[in-house]
């Protein structure tokens, strides 16, 4: 990895090309992901893992030589020998041998069933074995051995991890957050056991057990050794170059060894007596190299060895100094046992700084806390707030260590090396606004990928900081919202789309601003949507949803979901004629699927006949309102739900609006309806009905709230009037009624005033507005099948009756379905 | 010149419809042979513009259904199923680099409406 990305820094430094890069790879893949190495057991190829195509190599000039290891180096000559025999001269040699799993001689290392955890072709063979076995042990219980303990637990073995030292991690946890890590662990499944010192791997052939000093076993079928890892400086060693006593080829701060024209980086180097296990300070070890060859004098530092991981989908962060003594710091702590959360941060003795910090459980304020710790940043006068708030997440900043706080210089990607100053420029010079550009083009977040979420938040507070996004327009060709939209149209009384766009807009439209426009129109006027189809959304344009596969749906009304057997078997009929998959809806009606847009009038004519009408399915409008079965079956109900049910929907019904609106009404409070999960909802009371608002399902589900309670019919109805209009008037586009009410400023409390105690005064208004568009309606189809000149549109060809011959469907559960997605095959 | 006449040769000119057949600023779809053209008005510039009609996000022949208008100026369809934007100019997906349809010459000639195809 660190040799690749050397590759990459050099070919970008590089621009008078003068360097011609040779690579020789002992294993016989291309550079690939270690890193995200056990995603090989949840699913990725070999290949998925790959740093590079295949070509890559090829078209930047680089020969590679796979499966061929260097063997041998004369630094006199400056010459190296491969183990194919090839021989090559070079002006700099760059050793990136990286570590090999360091192996503790315990007798029974060599049986059958003991693996190491490093390489692609080491996790073959552990899943090749692993079929044959039921119990799995990990020796080594640090972050390598909690890696290879997950490879375990997706390959269904019963996975034990045995630590010679007395917590987990030992490196980056203290015995607190190690507890809570086990306990996390031992819930998922994972076997911990403490202070195990392994004596003996025992067996016959194969492993069958484990001995530990304490004479205790522990029987098992494979053993993966994961107990640290030691550098590959068996080459340097050869030729002669400095070694450290316990391994790792010395370099300085320029990462030169011995040899000045030798360097070494990533694993097998040993930097100030320490080798960095690290994918970070390796990427930076080869951003120094190549910087170093192409004349920039940039040096390599103490790097700070912070990480974040999950394991197992438990959190896991350690940063700075994070086991820190108690007499140099002071520790704030925070324990969750409930949700199994360990938080520890080391604040200095004068508790101005973070000093490090330990996180297990909930990483979010992981970013967060390492900047402060990296840039100095005075800690606020409680350095606890910072562990209970939730980090960075939805673009909040905490007081005094939020992203505003942070100094340009602030390395937020280390992978990449990309600092805020950086991301901040990406957006502000090139005005890049979203994430996919800032990673485009400072590659920032394109490694691990922890640092997202906060790259997000410094490009939204650089565009806040810009006075970006102060107001939110329509889009390009109204500099206005939909709301001020409404007013002006209606006190204008404009009429068309093209009227409005000339009067209040710019160029041509589009499909954000057309169908905004329509809704808006047909919510001020209720003027036919079929005198502007082209501004329709795709549903309204043909009064039906179009499915998958390019067919239509057909959902005539059944309000309250009151249906007679006549107009059941006209139904039937019509579905049986024209071949239509039929489908019960959540709304208490009933969908005919898989019609052709020239059958649409003809289909519809035969429902008109029967005394259907459009069931706007197809509209942003009034879909439903279910109803339970009320007081004239139900032994509970208080009221006749059906009834009143049927009524709310004659009434609304064509009602065009920001978004869909669903509507329900209960007879009790048993709720059979589920009227609390619209956007309107009646429940009946023992003195009226209780009215709820704003509900919705969906993505972000939310439940209605009490808009007002015991109220009698008449009243309801007014108080709906009331809120459909004010909602209608208000939204934006595609806004429901939940969304608009979490924006609307006081929220609840204030949608009550105007609604019941109507403070704004707008409450008569509102209710006749909502009277004219009750008094015009008409049912769309009913236009559409009276009409020859309408009737026309219904047609795929202008030149042809044929319907399109691409529609196909196939079989199953006796209905016809549409073929699924014909994607087209992109590599 | 030479280059022109040599271009003219290589294109039919079919009649696709009446000018009149489609709305304005929105489209229709016309068969030639096996395939489906989509021709929009662009009433409000007052030109024509015809592309393929299948959109190759999801392989629906759909185009033609789909709301036109323009982003900095330039001419779009968006395609009535996931709205990926197309130009009309250039038949280069507006926000996904990998798609991009098909786009043919148009002319309006005496209430007709003619497409090009080339062989």
């Amino acid at each position: 990895m660190v040799g690749h990305k050397f590759c990459e820094k050099l070919l970008a430094k590089d621009s008078r090309q003068e360097f011609q890069i040779t690579v020789f790879g002992e294993e016989s893949r291309r550079a690939y992901d270690r890193v995200h190495l056990t995603e090989y057991f949840s699913g990725k190829s070999a290949e998925d893992l790959s740093l590079a195509a295949h070509n890559w190599y090829e078209s930047n000039n680089i020969n590679l030589y796979l499966e061929d290891a260097v063997i041998e180096i004369d630094k006199f000559k400056r010459k190296i020998k491969s183990a194919k025999g090839k021989e090559f001269t070079y002006d700099y040699l760059v050793l990136a041998t990286g570590s090999a799993p360091f192996v503790p001689t315990v007798p029974g290392t060599d049986k059958y069933g003991v693996f190491v955890y490093r390489t692609i072709d080491d996790l073959e063979l552990i899943t090749s074995y692993a079929y044959k076995a039921k119990k799995a042990a990990v020796i080594g219980g640090g972050l390598l051995g909690l890696e290879a303990a997950k490879a375990m637990i997706d390959l269904d073995l019963e996975t034990h991890v045995v630590e010679f030292a007395p917590r987990l991690m030992p490196r980056q946890l203290d015995e607190s957050g190690s507890e809570f890590l086990k306990f996390k662990l031992e819930h998922l499944g994972i076997h911990v056991h403490l202070n195990k010192n392994t004596s003996a791997i025992s067996g016959k052939e194969k492993v069958e057990e484990l001995e530990f000093k304490d004479n205790s076993r522990l029987e098992v079928d494979m053993v993966v050794i994961s107990t640290g890892i030691k550098p590959r400086d068996e080459l340097a060693k050869e030729c002669g170059l400095r070694l450290g006593p316990r391994g790792g080829i010395i370099v300085n701060n320029r990462l030169q060894t011995a040899d000045p024209c030798i360097y070494a980086i990533g694993e097998c180097a040993l930097f100030e007596g320490k080798v960095y296990g690290l994918v970070a300070p390796g990427y930076e070890m080869a951003d120094v190299v190549a910087s170093q060859l192409t004349g920039t004098d940039k040096e390599f530092s103490d790097f700070d060895m912070s990480t974040k991981l999950k394991l197992l989908g438990v959190d896991v962060a350690s940063f700075g100094d994070a086991l820190a003594m108690e007499n140099e710091c002071k520790t704030v702590v925070f324990e969750d046992r409930v949700w199994g959360i360990y938080k520890r941060l080391n604040v200095s003795t004068d508790g101005k700084y973070l000093l490090g910090g330990i996180l297990v459980g909930d990483a979010s304020s992981y970013n967060t806390l390492l900047q402060t710790y990296k840039n100095g940043i005075l800690l606020p006068k409680n350095p606890e707030d910072i562990l209970m708030k939730s980090g960075t997440s939805g673009g909040k900043t905490n007081e005094g260590c939020g992203i505003s706080a942070l100094p340009d210089a602030a390395m937020i990607c280390s992978c990449e090396g990309v600092s805020k100053g950086a991301i901040c420029s990406t957006v502000k010079e090139y005005g890049i606004a979203d994430l996919e550009g800032v990673k485009k083009i400072t590659k920032a977040g394109t490694g691990c990928g922890g640092c997202v979420p906060m790259v997000k938040d410094i490009i939204n507070e650089t565009l806040r900081e810009l006075g970006k996004k102060v107001k939110t327009v329509i889009c390009e060709h109204f500099e206005y919202n939909r709301q001020e939209l409404f007013d002006l149209i209606k006190v204008h009384g404009i009429k068309t789309f093209d009227e409005v766009l000339d009067t209040f807009g710019k160029g041509a439209g589009c499909e954000v601003c057309k169908p905004a426009m329509a809704s808006i129109l047909a919510s001020a006027w209720n003027d036919s949507i079929l005198k502007q189809p082209t501004i329709q959304d795709t549903n309204d344009r043909f009064l039906a949803n179009i499915q998958k596969g390019g067919s239509y749906s057909v959902v005539p009304r059944v309000a309250g979901g009151e249906i007679t057997p006549d107009k059941l078997i006209v139904i039937g009929q019509v579905a049986k004629k024209y071949n239509l998959y039929c489908k019960i809806t959540g709304g208490q009606r009933i969908d005919m699927f898989g019609a052709h847009l020239h059958q649409l009038p003809y289909i519809w004519e035969e429902l008109i006949e029967a005394g259907f009408e459009s069931g706007h399915a197809y509209g942003k409008s009034i879909r439903t309102v279910k109803s339970c079965v009320g007081s004239s079956w139900c032994r509970y109900g208080l009221h006749d739900s059906v009834g009143f049910a049927i009524e709310i929907e004659n009434r609304y019904k064509g009602l065009r609006s920001p978004h869909k609106l669903k509507s329900a009404v209960s007879g009790c409070v048993r709720e059979c309806a589920e009227a609390q999960s619209k956007d309107f909802g009646l429940i009946a009371t023992e003195k009226g009905w209780n009215l709820f608002v704003c509900g919705n399902g969906g993505t972000k589900p939310q439940h209605a709230q009490l808009l007002a309670s015991d109220v009698d019919e008449k009243e309801c109805l007014k108080m709906i009037d009331r809120f459909l209009m004010f909602y209608i008037k208000t939204a934006e586009p595609l806004m429901r009624t939940a969304t608009w009410l979490n924006k609307l400023e006081g929220g609840m409390d204030y949608l009550k005033d105007v609604i019941v105690n109507d403070s704004l005064g707008i409450g008569e208004k509102l209710e006749q507005e909502m009277q004219l568009l009750i008094d015009t309606y008409q049912c769309e189809w009913k236009e559409v099948v009276n009409s020859p000149e309408l009737r026309k549109r219904f047609t795929h060809f202008i030149n042809s009756d044929e319907p399109d011959p691409t529609i196909q469907f196939k079989e199953e559960r006796g209905q016809k379905f549409p073929e699924d997605w014909n994607i087209a095959v992109a590599s | 010149m030479e280059s022109l006449t040599v271009e003219q040769k290589n294109i039919t000119w079919f009649k696709a419809c009446n000018i009149g057949d489609i709305p304005e600023n929105g489209g229709a779809c016309v068969k030639y042979k096996d395939r489906q053209i989509a021709i929009f008005n662009f009433t409000r510039r007052d030109k024509w513009f015809a592309t393929q009609n299948l959109c190759p996000h999801r392989f629906q022949m759909a185009l033609s259904f789909g709301m036109i208008g323009e982003k900095k100026g330039e001419p779009k369809v968006a395609c009535p199923f996931h709205k990926k934007t197309f130009s009309l100019e250039t038949g280069k997906c507006m926000d996904d680099e990998q798609y991009v349809i098909k786009t043919y010459p148009v002319k309006a000639e005496e209430g007709a409406i003619f497409i090009g195809i080339e062989f």
